[in-house]
């Protein structure tokens, strides 16, 4: 075990105002079971599940209720006992629709029978990848991709390098600082299952240097652990967090153009999708709750809620004990790439990190001008794009040239829109630049 | 506890639904054109020093005159007014900041007309525009009004260094030139008195471009607040100075030495104020390296082989042409792309 300070520096990024301190000090608390859970069928990246349930049928907790559509797709569960009440298209966090379950819990919270794998490190890593993927886990930090598809990596793509990513890059965001702070033994067990999985030499958890207490967490929990094992201490500094920048931080390499983690023998998994592997294998239990940091200034109790997949925001912010203040906005994860909201009847998943809500002398209404091409953009972009000349050719819809000059290599992080004096939408101008190229390409394939 | 009212959040209320980001630095084009205007201060106060109520009758006839034409442009062209966002005003220090003092003022007010309708809301306004709009109200000032551009008076210089007359009627490059061309020999060695009198401003030139000093002193205001990055103005001077020093070394007899260029003319507004303008200029930091080198190239080769005695304007101007080129040219190597040299294809 060891702990080191990260050798590789990313490219550009931004310092916003972290506004850690808003929860970063409240214990993780359990939310009480709502009088309605809205399970969304589409809860990761893929092709969303299918429900295996019919209104009126009684449910317990972790019995699957959507099951995996293909390989890219994940089980869903009942978060708790009840009856389901509906099943219809709902809104979803990023604005689109997806079927949902709707669930009125009985109150018992009764599980399903569940079959635990205490002596997991006899069993066989493919049975454990199978546990993965039946217990319906997906990449918690972000995008929720599959956790049993990275997971699976083939066998020409060994992987020699497990990252745990506890950066918690995002401004307010503290669910995972919690849980490092309040489950560091689980999650450290947890990255030795994927660790032994995955057949990686070397463990990397990193975290960013404002939070000590977490690295000291960290490092007591690995303590012991066997090999090549390492807390990397990570500057603070927006998107040390993002996948192909941990990894660069991490081991010096980019992930190519288009590829993925394995292609570098690496592979990332967040803190808080480590520790429900753990719960999974050890405890048997299907992923139906998770950590979700309620913040923001007019929050009257900001606090880190433990909730049951399908609450209400509605619900979580009167558990929170409603607002203070005026909103503005209201965030569905960190402020650099959430997706704002335009109602609280919109239900958690697995991928809710954050729910913030901004005041309004935090939301800058400005129009935006032309590009005075100052630069910044270019300067803080960490794949080293240029963001003002791709913006201008989605402007002008010339997408041949922005596709040329990499706009498909955007990760979206929101560097370049943070930085820009002209306030251009550059981010809105990537999305809208990419998903018309892959369309294109769908397109044509299809 | 304070009891605090609990209100719910309406779903009226959250009518901003904004891509992401959610955040943002602060900066907007406003201010870092205010930031530009206060780093001009010390070397408006020198003008104010050194050239009197012409320094102010010129700033004020040019700032006016600009931020006039761009509302009445904008109105024409019947878009929103555009002027809050200070960037007539720079143009306007900056196209005052490139006269000589005697010029009258009706002629400034005509390089304003042509710096702000001609150069910048022909063609759209901020950020479309090609060229420094205020080299070009210089320009078309120097090519129409030869003489008022070239007039510099007679005048005696309260210098803080003790009163030192101005033994010259033009500025030290010109004087230079001048004496160059008719004898062939140099006008004068330029020694440390000189050289403390051209740092300070107490020299002949534009009212904005004689203290190197007041000059410095704003662009480390600048770079301070983040406004420019140090590349252009340091690869221009840098540039500047290696040829200027290879010249000398080569042929003292017929060259200056570095640290004269590197005070004369408009060097120091030209490298840390002009090229350093956003619209104009690269948005890669190697683009900007390229830019100032190439102002520095050719900066002195019209100051050594061209007509006229000073290349700053031309330089800046000749280099904002191919600025789209250079943009082009340096763009960063993505990540995760291969090294264009390096073709290691497996
Ligand atoms: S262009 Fe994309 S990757 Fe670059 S800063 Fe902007 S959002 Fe981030
Ligand atoms: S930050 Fe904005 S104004 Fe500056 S170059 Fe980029 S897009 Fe243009």
């Amino acid at each position: 075990m060891a702990r080191t300070k990260a050798q590789f520096k990313i490219n550009g990024g931004v310092h916003p105002s972290y506004h850690k301190g808003l929860a970063a000090a409240k214990a993780i608390a359990d939310m009480p079971l709502p009088a309605l859970l809205r399970v969304s069928m589409s809860q990761h990246l893929g092709a969303p599940a299918q429900p295996t349930v019919a209104k009126g049928d009684t449910v317990k907790r972790g019995q699957v209720i959507g099951e995996a559509a293909g390989f890219i797709s994940a089980a869903v569960h009942a978060p708790t006992s009840g009856t389901v009440k509906a099943l219809a298209p709902a809104e979803t966090a990023t604005g689109a629709k997806a079927m949902a379950v709707d669930i009125e819990p009985d109150g018992e919270d009764a599980w399903v029978e569940l079959t635990t794998h205490a002596c997991w490190e006899e069993t066989d890593p493919k049975q454990l990848v199978e546990i993965v993927a039946d217990t319906g886990i997906c990449g918690m930090g972000g995008a929720g991709f599959p956790t049993h598809v990275k997971l699976s990596p083939p066998p020409e793509k060994p992987i020699d390098t497990l990252i745990i990513n506890g950066a918690e890059c995002e401004p307010y965001l503290t669910a995972d600082h919690r849980l490092m702070l309040e489950y560091a033994d689980q999650i450290a067990e947890g990255a030795a299952i994927i660790r032994k999985i995955l057949g990686a030499e070397k463990l990397i958890v990193a975290i960013e240097d404002n939070k000590p207490d977490a690295i000291d967490a960290m490092e007591t929990a690995l303590k012991d652990m066997k090999g090549d094992v390492t807390v990397l201490v990570l500057e603070t500094g927006y998107p040390q967090g993002a996948e192909k920048q941990q990894i660069f931080a991490a081991i010096g390499k980019e992930v190519p153009s288009g590829g993925l983690p394995m292609d570098v023998g690496a592979v990332v998994e967040n803190v808080g999708t480590t520790l429900a592997v753990w719960d999974a294998v050890v405890n048997g239990k299907p992923l139906t709750e998770r950590v979700t940091t309620v913040t923001g200034f007019p929050v009257q109790t900001p606090g880190n809620v433990r909730s049951r997949i399908g609450t209400l925001y509605s619900d979580l912010l009167d558990f929170c004990g409603g607002t203070t203040g005026e909103v503005a906005k209201v965030i569905s994860g960190g402020p650099m790439m959430g997706f704002a909201q335009h109602s609280l009847d919109v239900t958690t998943t697995k991928t809710t990190s954050g729910l913030l809500f901004l005041a309004p002398d935090q939301v800058s209404e400005f129009t935006s001008m032309p590009c005075i091409s100052c630069g910044r953009c270019v300067v803080a972009c960490p794949m080293y794009l240029v963001p003002s000349e791709i913006s201008q050719m989605i402007e002008a819809e010339d997408y041949e040239t922005a596709e040329e000059i990499s706009v498909l290599d955007c990760i979206e992080c929101g560097c370049c829109a943070f930085e820009c004096p002209a306030h251009r939408p550059l981010v809105q101008h990537m999305k809208q630049g990419k998903s018309h190229i892959m369309l294109k390409r769908r397109q044509k394939k299809g | 506890m304070a009891e605090t009212e609990t209100k719910t959040v309406e779903n009226e209320a959250l009518r901003i639904v904004s891509t992401s980001p959610h955040a943002h630095s602060g900066s907007d084009v406003q201010h870092i054109m205010l930031d530009v205007i206060i780093a001009l201060v010390p070397a408006f106060l020198v003008a104010c020093f050194f050239f009197g109520w012409d320094a102010i009758r010129l700033t004020f006839a040019c700032v006016l005159g600009c931020v006039a034409v761009e509302a009445l442009c904008r109105k024409a062209m019947g878009r929103d007014l555009g002027i809050a966002d200070l960037s007539a005003v720079v143009t306007g220090i900056l196209l005052a900041f490139n006269l000589p003092p005697s010029i009258p003022t009706w002629m400034a007010v005509v390089g304003s007309v042509f710096a702000i309708a001609v150069a910048k809301q022909v063609f759209g306004g901020i950020g479309y525009n090609p060229f420094n709009p205020a080299l070009v109200g210089r320009v078309v000032l120097l090519i129409s009004f030869p003489v008022a551009m070239t007039r510099w008076s007679q005048w005696t210089i309260p210098s803080p260094i003790g009163t030192v007359d101005a033994v010259t009627s033009a500025t030290p490059l010109g004087l230079v030139k001048t004496s160059l061309l008719s004898s062939g020999t140099l006008p004068y060695s330029f020694d440390n008195a000189t050289m403390l009198q051209m740092f300070t401003g107490a020299t002949n030139g534009c009212i904005g471009e004689v203290s190197a000093a007041a000059l410095l002193l704003g662009g480390a205001y600048l770079l301070w607040r983040r406004c420019i990055t140090w590349h252009t103005p340091a690869f221009y001077i840098g540039t500047v100075a290696v040829f200027s020093a290879i010249l000398w070394a080569v042929d003292p007899s017929h060259n200056m030495p570095p640290h004269f260029h590197l005070l004369a003319g408009g060097l120091m507004l030209g490298a840390i104020f002009m090229a350093t303008d956003m619209v104009t200029s690269p948005v890669t930091l190697k683009g900007m390296a390229v830019f100032g080198i190439g102002c520095g190239v050719l900066t002195m080769v019209i100051r050594k082989w061209g007509g006229y005695p000073e290349g700053v304007s031309f330089a800046i101007l000749l280099m904002n042409s191919i600025t789209p080129l250079i943009n082009r040219a340096t763009r960063p190597r993505v990540f995760g792309h291969a090294r264009k040299k390096t073709p290691d294809k497996k």
